[in-house]
């Protein structure tokens, strides 16, 4: 009864219910899809697919447990790739000091969500919608309203399809950066007291946690991870698109929702999340596989983020 | 059995605080010894919750001074009296619902290597924590947001003793325990002494305060009205100190003339209050009931009128009775008036007008339009016959003084043309001005000055002068139990107090 999606650790309980949800996906399309569906080389697909709304998730997951919401992750991704791309191009910088840069702007953009969020008192859906144009128009002004080209650099290795055993370093790289997270959320004071805002700010503040500081640390976080899917994001795209990745926060946050995350705060798990992510990935990949347009993944989709939170609502209740 | 020979564990001098014109605290004195309980009682209103909020750091004295184990000690905040070994543990209780009971017992202060939390470390010294205060049975893993309220304290206790504190407040800590958890509670105070922990225990609960405390202090108006050893007093003798004598003469009593029944409850109870409530209200008739803070009045009336779930029983208004939804108790004539002013009494973001005919917009408009002239008509005329102070009808209700806002809201009940008022606190917060009008108001609507046929009132009040006043019967509630009505004459405020406090009709 002490189960659910709480936990950030590795303790599958926690996204137990996601993951009988990707399984169930899984089975679905695996008697129902072409044989191609259930290949290795399609879950190297699917994991390759889901790379960037899983980084994105990682960030979003603390924001979410923390009862925050953030809405500018789409244009987080946007602008990150066009600096990347500017810098390669224009600075004829080293990739991986280009894409170092490009994560910072992204932390940068969360920082100064966290300060509005905390400082000024306001509602982290409205900061973050108008982060989100402010952000998305900033890239724009970067990228001059152009796609910037940009040479091909070891960076576009970073989600390149390889061998059957051979996955991409950008799949590792979430795996490892899943890992640190949850032993954030797990191990440490601060993922503590992650979950203790989100759960009760006023007991938090009353109890010494700097709720401010967890806070403003929070969507720094979800910045930098944002910023992280965006370098993915410009190693499938090759260049810097300031208007890719627009609605992605939405998915994001679907990823969050389904793998356990309460927007009420107090909940949710990184396991889960990244399930998420995979089960949105495989609805997509499965339906296409199908054959079918892509309306009914859309309607499928939807359906599953409202069952996902109808069923956790349905726990909660038995609980009581 | 305690003498204060030894520092005493923290001690009050002459602490004054005013907010506004009003003094919530004259010259206040206050000294505790180290494994003494002292009972802090009063009415409410009486100043304790502001005396420990200054304790506690939440707020600041404007004169007196206060030593801690015979230190000056003048907390900057919250958390800094947390820090130096102050702990209350409110009425509502707080706890991080999704965090385990070992998180929530470490919250702000866990102990940690390089930012990981030491977890065995950690869980040792909640399991120490609880064990120290005879509850070791309780797991340290398990979520705190399903634990029962009795636990739950037991919690927020373990949370103090941890980190270690010297003193601990608590605020009517018994007012939503079952019996059996209280005579926990009190075993754990008791150990709580034995470790030299100061205790503060404030109640309504006279019976609970000569068994629990050592000393007592009663606050009435801001002042020290007396206090010794609760050993050598009687419960009459504390009752009469925390009443004293007051002069108050502003209740209006036209004649009234009782008629038909309009409401009655038969036997209804809810999820955990009221259980079995009975009355019959009648028309032209005030009908009060008193009881403590937790007693369960609120629930009472959010019950009847279909607001909170009922479990079993029903509710006649008129010649219908049925099980109370609050569509249905509107259309039977009935209205609402919400202790929580601005929480769900009214909308503070619209305006006066809006807020007005929210309950009857068929008023004002057909086929559900609304048309703006007649809403600002009616808000008008009803402003002028109330008084409701504000530069016009359009205004926020946000804008408004909270007697205005009350107004507001009594207005929209009239306007509404209820028959049958539940009025939950209706001069909670209010100045003496409006309380004045807001009586006046309700003393003309039960004797039918204003209207064709006289409405029936049923008043929750903490204040008992204010039901001794108005009211022509008053029942006391108690622990979710209502009493018998009788008529005001056969009451005083000491026999309230008493059968509020003891549950048994004194």
């Amino acid at each position: 009864m002490s189960g659910g999606a709480r936990r950030g650790g590795f303790r599958l309980p926690g996204a137990l219910g996601p993951m009988l949800g990707l399984g169930a996906v899984l089975l679905f399309f695996g008697f129902l899809a072409p044989p191609s569906f259930a290949t290795l080389a399609n879950m190297q697909t699917v994991a390759r697919q889901s790379a960037i709304v899983g980084t994105a998730a990682l960030g979003m997951t603390l924001v979410i447990i923390s009862g925050g919401i953030d809405l500018s992750v789409g244009s987080v991704i946007a602008l990150t790739t066009v600096v990347i791309a500017y810098l390669l191009k224009t600075a004829g910088m080293h990739p991986l000091a280009a894409a170092l840069l490009g994560v910072g702007a992204g932390a940068w953009c969360g920082l100064v969500t966290g300060l509005l969020v905390t400082q000024l008192r306001m509602v982290p859906f409205i900061v973050t919608l108008g982060m989100m144009l402010v952000i998305r128009g900033v890239a724009k002004n970067i990228a001059d309203e152009k796609k910037i080209d940009a040479p091909l650099t070891g960076l576009n290795r970073l989600l390149a399809a390889g061998g059957a055993w051979d996955w991409p370093p950008g799949v590792w790289l979430v795996i490892g950066m899943a890992v640190i997270v949850a032993g954030l959320l797990r191990y440490t004071v601060f993922g503590r007291h992650v979950f203790a805002v989100g759960s009760n700010a006023q007991t938090a503040r009353l109890c010494g946690v700097r709720v401010d500081e967890v806070r403003a640390l929070v969507y720094t976080l979800g910045g930098t991870f944002a910023g992280l899917a965006g370098v993915m994001q410009f190693s499938r795209l090759t260049v810097g698109d300031p208007t890719v990745a627009i609605g992605k926060e939405l998915d994001v946050i679907a990823a969050v929702v389904i793998g356990g995350g309460s927007l009420a705060g107090g909940e949710g798990s990184v396991p889960g999340s990244l399930i998420g992510a995979l089960i949105m990935t495989v609805i997509r990949n499965g339906c296409s596989q199908m054959g079918l347009p892509t309306w009914v993944q859309e309607v499928v989709t939807g359906g599953i983020i409202v069952l996902a939170v109808a069923v956790d609502s349905l726990r909660h209740r038995l609980r009581r | 059995m305690v003498e204060v020979t030894m520092p005493p564990c923290f001690e009050m001098r002459g602490l004054s605080k005013r907010f506004g014109a009003t003094a919530a605290l004259d010259g206040v004195d206050l000294c505790v010894a180290p494994g003494e309980a002292h009972a802090l009682v009063g009415e409410n209103g009486a100043g304790k919750s502001t005396l420990m909020k200054i304790l506690a750091g939440a707020e600041r004295a404007d004169a007196g001074e206060m030593r801690l184990a015979g230190r000056a000690y003048r907390p900057s905040d919250p958390l800094d009296a947390r820090r130096r070994g102050i702990a209350m543990i409110y009425q509502e209780l707080s706890l991080a619902d999704h965090l385990t009971v070992e998180e929530n017992i470490s919250l702000g202060l866990e102990p940690s290597r390089g930012g990981v939390v030491r977890f065995r470390f950690a869980r040792e010294r909640a399991r120490a924590a609880l064990a120290q205060l005879g509850h070791g049975d309780l797991p340290a893993g398990a979520r705190t947001g399903g634990l029962s309220v009795a636990e739950r304290q037991v919690v927020e206790i373990a949370r103090a003793v941890a980190t270690g504190c010297r003193v601990l407040v608590l605020d009517e800590p018994t007012s939503s325990l079952g019996q059996a958890d209280v005579v926990r509670l009190f075993a754990l105070i008791g150990r709580l002494k034995k470790q030299d922990v100061g205790v503060v225990y404030i109640s309504h609960f006279i019976e609970e305060v000569k068994r629990v405390g050592d000393r007592y202090t009663v606050l009435r108006d801001g002042a020290v009205a007396g206090g010794g050893r609760t050993e050598e007093a009687t419960v009459d003798g504390i009752v009469s100190l925390m009443i004293g004598r007051r002069l108050e003469r502003l209740y209006p009593r036209t004649r009234r003339a009782p008629g038909e029944e309009v409401l009655r409850l038969e036997n209804l109870s809810g999820v955990e209050r009221p259980t079995g409530a009975c009355l019959a209200l009648r028309r032209g008739e005030v009908l009060g009931i008193a009881g403590l803070i937790g007693a369960g009045r609120t629930e009472l009336l959010r019950a009847v009128f279909g607001l909170d779930a009922v479990k079993s029983g029903r509710v006649a208004v008129g010649a219908a009775a049925f099980r109370p939804s609050p569509p249905d108790m509107l259309k039977a004539g009935a209205g609402f008036l919400s202790e929580d002013r601005k929480g769900e009494g009214l909308a503070v973001g619209m305006s006066v007008a809006e807020n007005m005919v929210l309950s009857r917009p068929g008023g004002v408009g057909r086929f559900g339009f609304v048309a703006p002239r007649r809403v600002r008509a009616a808000a008008g005329a009803w402003s002028a016959r109330l008084g409701i102070r504000c530069r016009d009808t359009s205004d926020a209700c946000a804008a408004l003084s909270g007697g205005n806002q009350q107004k507001v809201a009594m207005a929209r009940l009239l306007y509404q043309d209820a028959d049958v008022l539940l009025l939950d606190e209706p001069t909670r917060g209010i100045d003496v001005a409006s309380k004045a009008q807001i009586y006046g108001l309700i003393d003309r609507l039960a004797c039918g000055a204003d209207r064709a046929r006289a409405c029936a009132v049923l008043m929750v009040s903490s204040y008992l002068p204010e039901l001794l006043g108005m009211c022509d019967r008053i029942a006391v509630m108690c622990r979710g139990r209502l009493g018998e009505a009788r008529p005001a004459a056969e009451w005083d405020e000491q026999s309230l107090l008493r059968a509020a406090a003891a549950g048994e009709a004194a």
